[in-house]
């Protein structure tokens, strides 16, 4: 099985204060991987790194490679506008495009990619995206209502069909459950899941239950560094590092 | 920090072009000031500093002193914030402290409404109604018992310089009773319940609390208010009787800045005549912008102190 | 209760007296105004007001149509210029104005809006009057657009700020360019809050009479070029008011009551756009 991903030797720094220091990983094709620390830990700042999110914060600096589809992202000749069609992201807090409808919001990736599309071409991959990320049978006759009148746990399912409907080859996610109430989360861990076949995606979370329901793999950060990566099974029950452990059976973060 | 290839030269397309408008407004801005000093120069060359203390305007003999319309802005102006500043703060105070939850909205939105009344028909109202009211039935009784003291001496023929004095001051009420209200909204509620909760009375309150916190505030909304009264045309022409003649009484007529040049430039003939003219723009424009600046910066002072908690 | 002394509790209930005085001292102009206009202006208000020419002294009738006809007129061709002048300054001060020459053009903008409007009318006769040897429309609104363009900077860059960082994170992290984010998504979030500014600015030049003085000058007749002398609301009522005739009184009300019609109309549907398109 091949590697969507591969971070060697990632840096990175905040003006003079580093945050990331010598992440290595691979992460595998269509594997679910859970990035998981206590606060501060840089998680999130990683996998920021992975779609380029970053180029748009002054004083942020990275060292190291991000291969991806086996070249890496920090190179000049590099788009990152294509680099985030491929490579999606979803937030934690569920941000739909306030005065737009439902079908604009998960349209709108499509409208502005460059491509003309008819009508109907647009409504075909607003249904599909709709129903990959299980809106379509709640939506389907709503689709003119303003994406900001769903619920919280609706509106991060809008969000991930938004990023689907770009057709994406990985899904970041930065802790997409934090601001949702259980049922909600759990519907979302579901649908993370089912995606799991066609989409490489990337979890960050802070909730270690459900990194060990929903991936394959875990990785561990502690105060920017990686501390351990391995089967979520492995880090759960037997974890090689004391800090691992330490971790997963709260004794801080 | 590294840039991406294509599409990037797009999006600094963009931001140069939004650039060039904005720009084009900082030009705007500029060339006015330098369309003000150029047509002013002629007659800032002949008169020189004394343009401004000179009492005389005669367009015959082209002598041009602009002293008579500076008194008379000013001294309407101060007889506006005698009058405005203290119902302003007065109904903010209400507004804010004492005035129950159901009247908050309504009060703001009336005082909105009068900001938004264009200023020709406050002056056509004044020229109706409030110069006759005043005239018969303020003016000629006080200028009849009290005419020996030099304000309130006639004749009186109703434009005067506390017409003017008085729409002027109905005109800025609105904006400084709305930063009035903004920053007797800064007061702690804290420091409010604590002297209420040592036996303080509402009134009591008020004096110690919002008298301490406040004046610099309030004093900032003067100034603003100040700004606006300087350069009202329309209404302060329009009941201030448009005589270029330095006279002590309120009740008699007398000229503004902007109502000279409103009055009289289509009629100027003559380049220094014009010239006189913009000039008394030009001083109109340096003294409002002067007067915006300090208001600006009393007040970004204060805001900055509040929420620093002081 | 005779903790609290007599006299302050009488200080505090005079006081409050004479607060809520001035709040009705403060409110009490706007009602007297209103009543005025509509009494006074209502009695002149006849078709023949917004459709006919003004007729010469003496004779009875006439309207103001041609002043509406060219009120809008000059409105709109201050709006013209100054709504992409203003809203793209606006858009470029939100998104790209951090360094020196934001700061300068931020401050040219708060000056401009400081300065009286009768100076704005010299600028518009020194700019178009003086090299064209006559008053026109032209003159008139570039006159106006100073006033209009600071209001809608001013607008249009705070209510692009008010657009929360979300939403261009979530755009950008669709892979859509940054200038496309902030045309088709940061723009609209905001627009209706910016055609709100629009509409309240256009509320205050459409009421704006000294820059108008000795730039549009006015006109007894219709419109023939917009490099001709132009009638406008503002003015009609001024010049009516000054006058010595009865009749042309009570013209001046008549014209203050349709042009205090225009400004609230406008300003209630800027408000009405405000809350309801959230």
């Amino acid at each position: 099985m091949d590697n969507a991903l591969q971070v060697k030797d990632l840096c990175a720094w905040f003006g003079e204060h580093q945050v990331l220091k010598n992440i290595t990983m691979d992460i595998r094709r269509n594997s679910v991987t859970s990035v998981m620390g206590p606060s501060g830990c840089g998680k999130s700042t990683f996998i920021r790194c992975l779609n380029r999110m970053h180029d748009l914060t002054p004083g942020f600096r990275v060292s190291g490679e991000v291969f991806f589809d086996g070249r890496n992202i920090y190179t000049d000749r590099i788009d990152p506008v294509l680099l985030r069609r491929k490579v999606g992201m979803v937030f934690q807090q569920p941000n739909p495009f306030p005065r737009m409808s439902v079908f604009e919001n998960v349209a709108v990736g499509l409208k502005f990619n460059g491509k003309k599309r008819s009508r109907s071409e647009m409504a075909d991959v607003v249904e599909k995206s709709l129903r990959m990320a299980a809106l379509w049978d709640e939506l389907s006759d709503h689709l003119d209502r303003p994406g900001t009148s769903l619920s919280g746990g609706q509106q991060q399912r809008l969000c991930i069909a938004r990023a689907l409907a770009v057709e994406p080859e990985i899904l970041l996610m930065d802790e997409p459950c934090s601001a949702l109430d259980p049922t909600s989360s759990a519907r979302i861990e579901d649908l993370i899941e089912d995606l799991s076949d066609k989409y490489t995606i990337v979890v960050v979370t802070h909730n270690m239950q459900q990194a060990g329901r929903i991936s394959d793999s875990v990785a561990f950060f502690l105060l920017g560094e990686l501390i351990e990566m391995d089967t979520a099974a492995k880090i759960f029950t037997n974890p090689a590092d004391k800090r691992t452990e330490e971790y997963i059976t709260g004794r801080f973060g | 920090m590294r840039r991406g290839a294509p599409g990037n030269p797009k999006d600094a397309l963009f931001e140069r072009t939004t650039a060039v408008f904005a720009f084009g407004v900082l030009f705007l801005a500029v060339l006015l000031f330098a369309l003000l000093v150029r047509e002013s120069l002629p007659s800032i060359r002949k008169f020189g500093a004394a343009f401004l203390v000179t009492g005389t305007w005669d367009p015959v003999a082209e002598s041009f002193g602009a002293l008579p319309f500076l008194y008379g802005t000013v001294v309407s102006s101060f007889i506006a914030l005698l009058i405005a500043v203290p119902l302003a703060v007065g109904s903010a105070i209400f507004i804010n402290e004492f005035a129950p939850e159901w009247l908050k909205a309504p009060v703001g939105f009336l005082a909105e409404l009068l900001a938004a009344v264009p200023s020709v028909i406050y002056g056509l109202w004044g020229i109706f109604v409030l110069v006759p009211v005043l005239r018969d039935y303020l003016m000629k009784p006080v200028a009849d018992h009290l005419g020996w003291i030099p304000f309130f001496r006639g004749p009186v023929y109703g434009p005067s310089m506390l017409a003017a004095g008085m729409l002027l001051s109905i005109m800025i009420i609105p904006f400084i009773l709305s930063v009035s209200r903004e920053v007797l909204a800064t007061v702690p509620r804290i420091q409010k319940e604590a002297v209420l909760s040592l036996g303080g009375t509402h009134w009591e309150m008020i004096r110690i609390v919002i008298g301490q916190h406040c004046i610099p505030g309030i004093f900032g909304a003067t100034v603003l208010g100040l700004g606006r009264a300087l350069g009202e045309t329309m209404a302060v022409t329009m009941v201030i009787g448009n005589r270029p003649d330095i006279l002590l009484s309120i009740f008699q007529p007398g000229h503004s800045m902007a109502g000279a040049i409103a009055n009289e430039f289509t009629e100027a003939t003559g380049e220094l005549y014009l010239s006189a003219l913009v000039e008394i723009g030009l001083v109109l424009f340096l003294l409002t912008f002067v007067v915006n600046l300090a208001a600006k910066g009393i007040l970004k002072t204060m805001v900055s102190r509040a929420s620093r908690g002081i | 209760m005779h903790a609290i002394a007599f006299r302050r509790r009488a200080a505090d209930r005079a006081t409050k007296v004479l607060f809520a005085l001035c709040a009705f001292a403060v409110v009490l102009p706007l009602f007297l105004i209103l009543f005025d206009l509509l009494w006074k202006g209502a009695r002149e208000l006849k078709w023949t007001l917004v459709t006919d020419l003004p007729h010469p002294v003496g004779e009875p009738g006439g309207g103001i149509a041609n002043g509406i006809l060219g009120t809008l007129t000059i409105a709109g061709l201050a709006m013209a210029g100054g709504i992409p002048l203003g809203v793209m300054s606006g858009i470029y001060l939100a998104e790209y104005g951090r360094g020196k020459f934001a700061s300068a053009v931020r401050f040219s903008v708060d000056m401009l809006a400081g300065v009286p409007s009768i100076i704005l009318g010299i600028f518009g006769y020194v700019l178009w009057v003086l090299p064209m040897k006559r008053f026109s429309a032209w003159a008139a609104a570039s006159a106006l657009a100073m006033i209009f363009i600071p209001t809608v900077v001013r607008t249009t860059e705070e209510m692009l700020k008010t657009v929360p960082v979300s939403v261009r994170e979530g755009a950008l992290a669709l892979g859509i360019e940054r200038w496309k984010t902030t045309l088709f998504i940061t723009v609209r979030t905001a627009s209706a809050g910016i055609l709100t500014g629009i509409l309240l600015a256009m509320a205050r030049i459409i009421g704006e009479t000294a820059p108008l003085l000795f730039t549009a000058l006015g006109n007894q007749f219709w419109q023939t070029g917009l490099d001709q002398p132009i009638a406008a609301i503002p003015l009609q009522v001024f010049n009516y008011a000054i006058s010595p005739y009865d009749d042309w009184h009570d013209k001046a009300w008549a014209g203050a009551l349709v042009l205090i019609g225009m400004v609230l109309v406008i300003s209630t549907a800027a408000r009405y756009i405000a809350r309801v398109k959230k």
